[in-house]
């Protein structure tokens, strides 16, 4: 970034990385595999992880190069209406404690592993279980995508790669190097490695957390200042929109983009392929409520690494790409050697959810759509063969997101994301509390969700893009900006309201539901309740 | 919050609503965004906005854990009065 390679700070980064990687080849020795080749194996770990692993894992998930990057670097452009991160983690916990229990209940009694699994089962309809697998994976990738930018940022900063004038190849090169790290990662331990890596990933996280909001501020002068800086910054009148950067309190016109946006992303969350895996992993439904209570710690440091965007317009870190800012902002505040430690912190940090990302998205595959509709008798061998290559595609589908799309802004590749996966929302939740909805108005109502929410997207300009340049959009009838991922799941709702309704009237095939109102609230030591998850190849149907 | 048991005890009882309210209320705060989207009062130079945010998040995850605690005392008494 800016002159030459920082080799300190590259040094002590590539020693974390290394030692992180011998750590990852040494987690299949650990909790030995009776058999390395199964898909259970690769793609849930053996299913053997207990609370704090599973805790751990989940706080992996939710906390990525999203928290670290993406979130400051929207608080370092715009202000205030980056912080909206911090009410949808609040909201999300509220969430996971009414709906999860009832999905670990009936995948246990059932031996279901996927979302795909659980709507096929209660609706019958293999049509709709397949439009919940195709959006899970859809999604999945420009999350990773984000993960993609954030090991990018930081070695772009540690002077890897190239500023624009430079060969295409040197300037792609450190998004190159990421996605082949990653890949070759996932594809070589699965699970096991995340899981493990989890632990290192999240002390490293901590320390460097506990040190830039101590150390950082003090070296500012306090919030007083770095909040007056961070005002007059925003004041300034961008010559090119005629309009200020940002504010430090959202405007009464941010304020439904602001609402929508935390709402939006809360509902969003749990239905990722990765958070469903990490949360079904759990030993008991009241595991699931427990961690509820301990998870939202995390949000805490979420809002306190979100005010990092502030100092770093404090500390006068000038940058056109804002996903740098943080990067950057530890490259001048750090002694080099902390700098590389707090660079490996963000680079594993997005390693790790980018491996659980591609390897639920891979399951889903090859659970609902390889063993369903193309190879019904696929032996165990086949299905991890199929899961591995599936993730490595899943990956090469985040790096087209990534280069198509603006990386300035990353925060919008999660919210893209969020605006697909709440297209399931309906059938999933829905479908836990009532058998009400018809499967055909669930399939149609995704499908409308799914066109408007796109095209909608795809009609967002920013200045520096024509298309895909941002997640708001006005609401219709309404007239305010809000999240179009609302949007498009309040009119998916309709559509299956409405759609229900003519369907029941007409007698239309309801679709065999094998579930019982009992078995949403079983926990484990009821009768039929397996503690343990089926094997992922096994048939249960 | 409605997950009934088969039996003859009521579904809504006082316990319920308090849980429902406990987890309803971090809606009601963090969605009403006018209510919070003011500078002053500063609180150790962070503004109003940020810190009341981060309050919540506080005082979610205590509302949070009453919800948990009587949810718990809630099943034990449920599994006590109806015999399987």
């Amino acid at each position: 970034m800016k002159d030459g390679v920082n080799g300190v700070a590259l040094a002590v980064f590539i020693f974390f990385f290394l030692a992180v990687t011998v750590m990852g080849f040494l987690a299949s020795k650990w909790r030995k595999a009776e058999n390395e080749n199964s898909l259970d194996e690769w793609g849930l770990g053996g299913r053997s992880f207990g609370t704090w692993v599973t805790w751990f894992l989940l706080g992996g998930d939710l906390y990525t190069a999203y928290t670290f990057v993406a979130v400051p670097a929207a608080i370092y452009a715009a202000g205030a209406a980056g912080f909206f991160a911090v009410p949808y983690t609040i909201l999300v916990y509220p969430l996971i404690f009414t709906f999860l229990p009832r999905l670990w209940s009936v995948s246990h009694k059932h031996g279901y592993v996927t979302t795909s699994d659980f709507v096929r089962g209660r609706f019958g309809s293999k049509g709709l279980s397949l439009a919940v697998a195709l959006t899970g994976i859809l999604a999945t990738m420009p999350y990773i995508a984000l993960q993609l930018v954030g090991i990018q940022a930081v070695l772009d900063v540690m002077g890897v790669g190239g500023g624009e004038d430079t060969h295409w190849f040197i300037k792609d090169l450190p998004l190159l190097i990421a996605f082949g790290v990653l890949a070759a990662y996932t594809y070589s331990s699965g699970l096991r490695a995340p899981a493990l890596i989890a632990f290192v990933k999240d002390t490293l996280i901590y320390v460097v957390i506990a040190v830039a909001i101590i150390y950082i501020p003090i070296k500012l002068g306090g919030f007083d200042e770095i909040f007056a800086k961070a005002g007059e910054a925003y004041a300034t009148v961008n010559p090119a929109t005629e309009k200020p950067r940002g504010a430090l309190v959202p405007g009464e016109a941010g304020q439904w983009t602001y609402a929508t946006l935390a709402l939006g992303s809360a509902l969003a969350l749990f239905m990722y392929p990765h958070s469903i895996t990490a949360t079904l992993s759990s030993r008991s439904r009241e595991v699931i409520r427990r961690n509820t209570t301990i998870l939202p710690l995390y949000s805490l440091m979420l809002g306190l690494l979100a005010l990092l965007g502030f100092m770093a317009i404090a500390a006068g870190v000038k940058v056109a790409n804002g996903q740098l800012a943080i990067p950057q902002l530890f490259e001048n505040m750090f002694p080099d050697w902390f700098a590389g430690v707090a660079f490996a912190a963000i680079g594993i940090g997005a390693l790790v959810p980018a491996a659980i990302m591609s390897i639920a998205a891979a399951n889903l595959f090859t659970r609902n759509i390889y063993k369903d509709f193309i190879k019904k008798d696929a032996t165990p061998e086949q299905e991890t063969k199929v899961s591995k290559l599936v993730s490595l595609l899943v990956k090469v589908g985040a790096l087209a997101f990534v280069l198509t799309m603006d990386k300035t802004v990353a925060i919008n590749f999660q919210l893209l994301g969020g605006i697909w996966i709440l297209q399931t929302f309906p059938a999933l939740v829905g479908g836990l509390f009532t058998r009400w909805f018809h499967r055909w108005a669930l399939l149609a109502g995704w499908a409308v969700g799914m066109v408007y929410g796109t095209a909608a997207a795809y009609g967002v300009a920013s200045p520096t893009q024509k298309h895909f340049g941002g997640s708001s959009a006005e609401i219709p009838g309404i007239g305010e900006i809000g999240y179009i991922g609302l949007t498009a799941f309040v009119l998916n709702v309709v559509v299956t309201v409405v759609l229900t309704f003519v369907l029941k009237a007409l007698k239309a095939p309801e679709g065999v539901d094998e579930t019982s109102p009992s078995d949403y609230t079983a926990d484990a030591g009821d009768r039929g309740v397996d503690t343990e998850l089926p094997k992922l190849g096994a048939s249960t149907h | 919050m409605s997950e009934a048991t088969t039996g003859k005890q009521p579904v809504i009882t006082p316990t319920r609503i308090v849980i429902a309210l406990c987890l309803a209320a971090p809606f009601v705060a963090m969605l009403w965004v006018s209510s919070y989207a003011k500078v002053e009062p500063l609180f150790a130079g962070i503004p109003f906005f940020y810190w009341y945010q981060m309050l919540w998040v506080l005082v979610s995850t205590v509302l949070t854990m009453v919800a948990y605690k009587l949810w718990q005392r809630d099943q034990r008494a449920r599994k006590g009065g109806d015999a399987r």
